[in-house]
């Protein structure tokens, strides 16, 4: 039954998506692979269509992922897995505990879940670091993956350009350099 | 009854419009839903938005579909609450399967190929600013440093799953705290200083 699998996969990535962006990234993708649905190079390129798309990025990697496995039925089944535990989560704060993020419990336990969430999205950096091929011996593709990632910080820190942008640009520049 | 399906389909569209804009999604968003729901609706109060803010960030998942859900909620109930949410996440839904269809069919292009060649390294560089927009609120003292370090290397070098580190980080959270209450100092818990409307 793929269409459960998908759903059932996605509904514990839902769960535990704290902070939604980029800390999901490697859960997903540690799923993904252990399921055989993708390798890590084909969940890289989905990365790259997700963070072009509008919306949360877990999310159009959840459809995406779905949509590749297992057509339309699969891209719906994923995505409702993993939206499904915000609706159950954010219904049960609105109605019991309404004031939870005063408690000094839930504060706390904030407290040691936010570096663990910054430590997950270091973590995705390296690994795509390393599948994107850009952490190898040195050599003219290398070299020139590395200055595509140096110019692509540069656009998005200094000059505050569009991800959506910075990813095109770095989409030309391969056409232009890789064909 | 009719009443009812009026309202659940008035939210259901003022999310839908809002949808497409929530571009790389999180705070960002949440003036265009304070537009929306208090100015132009007058749903809610401004005031309500940073419970909006307080709630969608304390539940897992993405900020701009928890903000749509809570404010769905308070409004309309649970149906209000379901149509929000598939409000805002109808349009990109729809948008990414699009995007699926042309990956599917262009994969094996080799200019296409060439492009996601490319696009790697920038991927590396968004998901490296996401932490560096995430760190000053999350690493906030020499506590939260160690932890953070410590699970990079734990990641890294023992694969540990993140749903054991995201727990270890919540056990650990709350067992730091304590022991530092117990021996008499104060921890301050949150770096994070939202403004909000």
């Amino acid at each position: 039954m793929m269409l459960l699998e998908l759903f059932k996969t996605f509904f514990i990535i839902g769960f535990i998506s704290f902070g939604g962006g980029y800390a999901t990234i490697p859960i997903i993708e540690m799923e993904v692979t252990a399921h055989q649905w993708m390798t890590t190079e084909e969940f890289t390129d989905i990365i790259g269509i997700a963070g072009m798309s509008p919306g949360p990025i877990a999310t159009n990697c959840a459809v995406f992922v779905g949509y590749q496995t297992a057509g339309f039925a699969g891209a719906v089944a994923s995505t409702a897995g993993v939206i499904l535990p915000s609706l159950i989560v954010i219904l049960i704060l609105a109605v019991f505990f309404y004031r939870a993020n005063k408690n000094p419990i839930v504060q706390s336990a904030f407290y040691g879940l936010r570096p663990i969430i910054v430590s997950l999205i270091v973590y995705a950096a390296i690994k795509f670091a390393f599948s994107s091929g850009m952490v190898t011996t040195l050599s003219n593709e290398s070299f020139s993956l590395l200055l595509i990632f140096i110019f692509s910080l540069l656009a998005l820190t200094k000059f505050h350009l569009h991800p959506a942008v910075v990813i095109i640009l770095s989409g030309l520049a391969g056409v232009a350099l890789y064909t | 009854m009719n009443k009812k399906w009026k309202l659940l389909a008035e939210i259901f569209f003022t999310f839908f419009k809002i949808g497409p804009v929530t571009f790389g999604g999180g705070y960002a968003m949440i003036p265009l839903i304070e537009k929306e729901v208090v100015t132009k609706k007058k749903w809610m109060q401004t005031n309500d938005i940073t419970d909006v803010v307080a709630l969608a960030g304390s539940a897992p998942g993405a900020m701009a579909i928890n903000s749509a859900t809570f404010v769905g909620y308070r409004i309309a109930g649970v149906s209000g609450a379901i149509a929000a949410m598939i409000g805002i996440l109808l349009p990109t839904f729809l948008i990414v399967v699009g995007l699926s269809i042309f990956y599917l069919y262009f994969n094996d292009n080799p200019k296409i190929e060439a492009a996601f060649h490319g696009i790697g390294p920038a991927v590396v560089a968004l998901i490296c600013l996401a932490a560096y927009k995430l760190a000053p609120t999350a690493i906030i003292d020499k506590t939260t440093l160690v932890i953070a370090s410590i699970a990079v290397l734990l990641l890294f070098f023992l694969h540990i799953h993140p749903v054991v580190m995201i727990l270890g980080g919540i056990a650990a959270g709350i067992c730091l705290v304590k022991i530092r209450t117990w021996l008499g100092y104060k921890t301050k818990l949150d770096g994070l200083k939202q403004k909000v409307g």
